[in-house]
């Protein structure tokens, strides 16, 4: 058996002092979650389409010889030819042009209009999750009151103070709406979380709140925030169809999908392919949005890892 | 947990009452006037608004409306005339209601059912089907899908009426309108919630003691995934069960969600107070129990 053992080992020379240097580069927190985020094929074909979507909604009005708001009565109601490829509106205005055009206003606030309040509610929900007591009662007592006033009352004193029309005041009036649910929402993931052993340990080891709450209990809570941001993508689209509505959101002739589908709507069953065009693309941004969103919570969740 | 309770409930009266303060006086910064009307001399609309204490400081009115609410008396609507705020609540309250209730147990149900679902099989063939199906559910807004469905099932078909409320069956259309948003974020919000639940310890303990996979999922899973769900529960009863104006609209249904929007367009200040104390204790109270519930789900909350 001695024999065995010597003979099994052979002793490290001197001339490695190196043997324990790690010689693959150290990945960052968000190195690691591309890494991950790459395993999902679904969710990096998403990310492409989503990029591919992108790019019509940018250069997609300078391939066609139209724009947006000219009318053209020798040619209303055209179904989708070679000529107008998405045919023509009930006023002759090209669809191609005004569903892309439609897709810059659309895209931006739902993009900005949920990362916006989702910011504002973490923040706020895991703070008052967090520290409890009465701070937490006065935080969850303000946004139940902030909830309770009809949000058609600070969006029209919104449009008396900042105008109506503009891409900020459509930001603003989402993102003053909708951060309530999503600080409601933080703080009840951070109450189930927080007294788990990960919190107790890194308080035991003297970290401040603001590391607790920012390190450990909000990126545990990430996982099911993506989703519910991506659940809301559509919800922000149509209420900027509710905005214009009420003199508040794009005023015509400017388009967005939310008022190309509500135009279209009313005369569904004479001119369907009004209707379908808009719709495939916000179902596309929308199944997108929630596969780049379930590939996302799976990189982000640390408890995947 | 009774302290627990009846401190909320005393806060709860609080909060209502700081909502209804903070209403009042917002409504008074909307422009324009209720009894504005070029067609009526302006003797008479002085007069309408002296009968209705228009005329009196902001300051007295509040403190006028304030005594009455203690009362329990929400005063006359400006617009409907001849009917008491509470009236009008009264009458189209039970409405909204039975339809809101109707909506949810069904939605919220296949939401749940459809969510596990979907985490059961991750990223496996049912869980892209529901996706997609869950994505229609909320790319396609009541206001879009509502009109299609009365046409095709009420006009063109006729299997069911296309509005009005007058039989049990009227409810099913709009029920299921109402709740298609809700099936859809139900669903995606379970799924993210159990398959956070699915890889903790516990889990794996109960099956290495030989539970049915069955056991495991609704005993050990499901519950422990509902926190999430329930936190949205709360404010989704609320207004499920005050209505939607658009989809009380489309299918003609005389319900609470109309008076939302109308009686801020009209100025209505009387019934914007009614519907936004009305609504605002619902929430309030919808919270609290949301609060409570999760004691009971999720043991691992305590409230002090």
């Amino acid at each position: 058996m001695d024999d065995a053992r010597e003979n099994d080992f052979e002793p490290l020379g001197e001339s490695r002092p190196d043997a324990e240097l790690i010689l693959k580069r150290q990945t960052t927190y968000l190195g690691d979650v591309w890494r991950s985020f790459c395993k999902n094929k679904a969710a990096l074909a998403s990310l492409f389409a989503m990029a591919a979507l992108v790019a019509f909604v940018v250069f997609g009005p300078m391939m066609r010889p139209f724009d947006y708001f000219s009318n053209d009565y020798s040619a209303i109601n055209m179904p989708p030819d070679r000529i107008h490829w998405f045919g023509t509106d009930t006023l002759g205005r090209d669809l191609w042009e005004r569903v892309w055009v439609g897709g810059r206003v659309s895209l931006l606030i739902a993009i900005l209009g949920t990362i916006i309040p989702e910011f504002i509610g973490v923040a706020i929900g895991g703070l008052s999750g967090y520290i409890g007591g009465k701070l937490d009662m006065l935080i969850m007592r303000t946004v139940d009151i902030l909830m309770g006033i009809p949000s058609l009352i600070y969006l029209i004193l919104l449009m008396l103070v900042m105008g109506s029309g503009n891409i900020l005041t459509m930001i603003i009036s989402v993102s003053i709406t909708s951060w309530m649910g999503s600080a409601r929402s933080t703080r009840g993931l951070v109450l189930q979380i927080k007294n788990r052993d990960f919190v107790t340990a890194s308080e035991t080891l003297g970290a401040s709140p603001f590391w607790v709450i920012f390190r450990h209990l909000i990126p545990n809570t990430m996982g099911m925030r993506v989703v519910s941001i991506t659940i809301g993508i559509p919800g922000v689209i149509f209420y900027e169809a509710f905005l214009s509505y009420i003199g508040l959101g794009v005023t015509p002739p400017n388009p967005s999908w939310g008022q190309l589908i509500k135009a279209a709507a009313e005369q569904f069953r004479y001119y369907p392919y009004q209707f379908v065009v808009p719709c495939i693309f916000i179902g596309l941004s929308m199944l997108c949005f929630n596969l780049i969103g379930d590939g996302l919570r799976d990189a982000l969740d640390p408890k995947l890892r | 947990m009774v302290k627990y309770i009846l401190k909320r409930v005393a806060i709860s009266i609080g909060t209502v009452f700081i909502l209804a303060t903070v209403t009042f006086f917002l409504v008074k910064l909307l422009p324009g006037d209720p009894f504005q009307n070029p067609t009526i001399p302006a003797q008479i609309q002085e007069k309408q608004r002296a009968y209705y204490g228009l005329d009196k400081p902001v300051a007295e009115q509040y403190f006028i409306y304030m005594g009455n609410l203690l009362k329990g008396d929400l005063g006359y609507s400006l617009k409907k005339t001849g009917h008491t705020v509470s009236d009008i609540i009264g009458m189209s309250f039970p409405v909204s209601a039975t339809l809101g209730i109707t909506s949810l147990i069904f939605s919220v149900s296949i939401g749940l059912l459809f969510g596990t679902l979907c985490a059961q099989f991750k990223n496996k063939w049912p869980d892209y089907l529901l996706m997609i199906v869950a994505v229609l559910g909320i790319a396609l807004p009541s206001m879009v899908i509502g009109p299609i469905l009365r046409n095709l099932l009420g006009v063109k078909l006729g299997i069911l009426p296309a509005t009005g409320w007058e039989k049990p069956s009227s409810a099913i259309m709009p029920a299921f309108v109402l709740g298609l948003g809700v099936i859809a974020g139900n669903t995606r919000a379970m799924r993210a919630s159990m398959l956070s639940v699915i890889t903790q310890d516990y889990v794996t303990t109960a099956r290495a003691k030989g539970l049915s996979p069955m056991q495991v999922v609704m005993r050990h899973q499901f519950k422990n995934s509902l926190v999430p769900i329930l936190t949205s529960l709360g404010p989704q009863i609320a207004s499920t069960l005050t209505g939607s104006f658009v989809v009380e609209t489309i299918f003609r249904i005389p319900g609470m969600g109309k008076y939302f929007v109308d009686s801020i367009s009209n100025l209505d200040y009387t019934m914007i107070m009614g519907l936004t104390i009305f609504f605002g204790s619902f929430l309030v109270l919808m919270n609290l129990l949301v609060d409570i519930a999760y004691a009971f789900v999720d043991p691992r909350i305590r409230f002090a």
